[in-house]
């Protein structure tokens, strides 16, 4: 005898609802495949392209009461966002990360949808020109990738020169935003 | 500074991990303890998980840990319906607890359903779930003595049921 699926559904949610669940996660597939989003109380905390390593990431960032459970506006956006239909995220974002790498993911948040900029740009608005390869670092490291959108920074001759979610997805991103032409 | 125990304590799984581990097993033992209206008291009981699970010190003993919880709100709930008459402790004291083997035990399992309540808990955790009696007693809320009187005088019960209907 096992715990049926709508037995299962209903405990999460009422464990969601009593507020002590410290980080909630769910799977979302996408054409660059499946995406685990997490969430806070406070906000989108993580997406990651590799679904399968993230629980105990995410227990010893945000806590040990980690739930899965559907994160319903994550997986709209994230749709929409696919669909070529939504331009810019509306999700509050619960970013932990270290001060400078804070700043940094600000500033990458404003490069708007189509548009690409460079490591060395974006190290020169952070007041910081000679950082580019810390910025490549803080990229590399981005938490919430697609939403804060490092796919957009390419290196300064326009190659895509990386991507923490490797370079075919980054291509797939730019192309699904008409930033490069061909995937 | 940490100690030489905690340095070998296994780290506290994430909840997810410990819910997936144990949910079929309690709703499987609840049912045993309280038949259709086992649900309400399974999610009870991972509630009741969820909210001490971030003052746990170590990941040792979570699966006793979670019989434990199932079988205190199972006693809740009996105590509600009024089956409960503190029969752990006026348990008889029995000298020799019948250490019942595997597969006697499950020829002995559908008996379970007309013991008492305590007594109920205490087989089905020693014999079908393999908890110790310290935990059990624990589980019960009683002595480690009261837990092995209450197995031992539930295993005779049984033994009685089955030769009965045999």
């Amino acid at each position: 005898m096992t715990v049926s699926p709508d037995l299962d559904a209903r405990f999460r949610e009422a464990a969601v609802a009593t507020g002590l669940v410290d980080v909630r996660y769910d799977v979302v597939d996408s054409p660059v495949g499946d995406l685990l989003v997490a969430a806070t109380e406070r906000g989108l905390c993580r997406v990651s392209f590799t679904p399968d390593e993230v629980e105990d990431q995410l227990a010893r960032l945000f806590g040990v009461r980690v739930l899965r459970s559907p994160l319903d506006d994550v997986r709209r956006e994230l749709d929409e966002y696919f669909a070529g239909r939504r331009t810019a995220f509306d999700l509050p974002i619960d970013l932990r990360v270290a001060p400078f790498h804070e700043q940094v993911l600000h500033e990458l948040a404003r490069v708007p949808y189509g548009v690409t900029t460079t490591y060395g740009a974006l190290a020169a608005q952070v007041g910081r020109p000679r950082a580019a390869r810390a910025i490549g670092t803080v990229m590399n490291r981005n938490p919430i990738p697609i939403v804060l959108p490092c796919h957009r920074v390419v290196g300064a001759s326009g190659s895509l020169t990386g991507y923490g979610g490797g370079l075919d997805r980054k291509r797939t991103l730019l192309a699904l935003e008409g930033a490069i032409l061909v995937p | 500074m940490p100690t030489s125990t905690q340095t070998t304590d296994p780290e506290i799984p994430p909840f997810e991990r410990f819910y997936l581990a144990h949910r079929d097993d309690v709703l499987r033992y609840l049912r045993r303890l309280l038949g259709d209206r086992a649900e309400d008291a399974w999610q009870e009981t991972f509630l009741r998980a969820l909210r001490a699970y971030d003052r746990l010190e170590h990941g040792r003993h979570l699966r006793a840990w979670a019989f434990t919880i199932a079988t205190r709100v199972a006693m809740d709930e009996l105590r509600a319906r009024g089956q409960v008459r503190n029969t752990v402790l006026q348990a008889e004291a029995v000298a020799a607890a019948a250490e019942l083997r595997r597969p006697a035990y499950r020829e002995l399992e559908p008996f379970t359903d007309g013991l008492p309540p305590t007594e109920r808990a205490a087989v089905v955790l020693r014999y079908g779930y393999d908890l110790a009696y310290a935990q059990i007693a624990d589980a019960l809320g009683s002595s480690e003595e009261a837990a092995r009187a209450a197995a031992s005088s539930g295993v005779r019960r049984l033994r009685r049921t089955h030769d009965r209907l045999a």
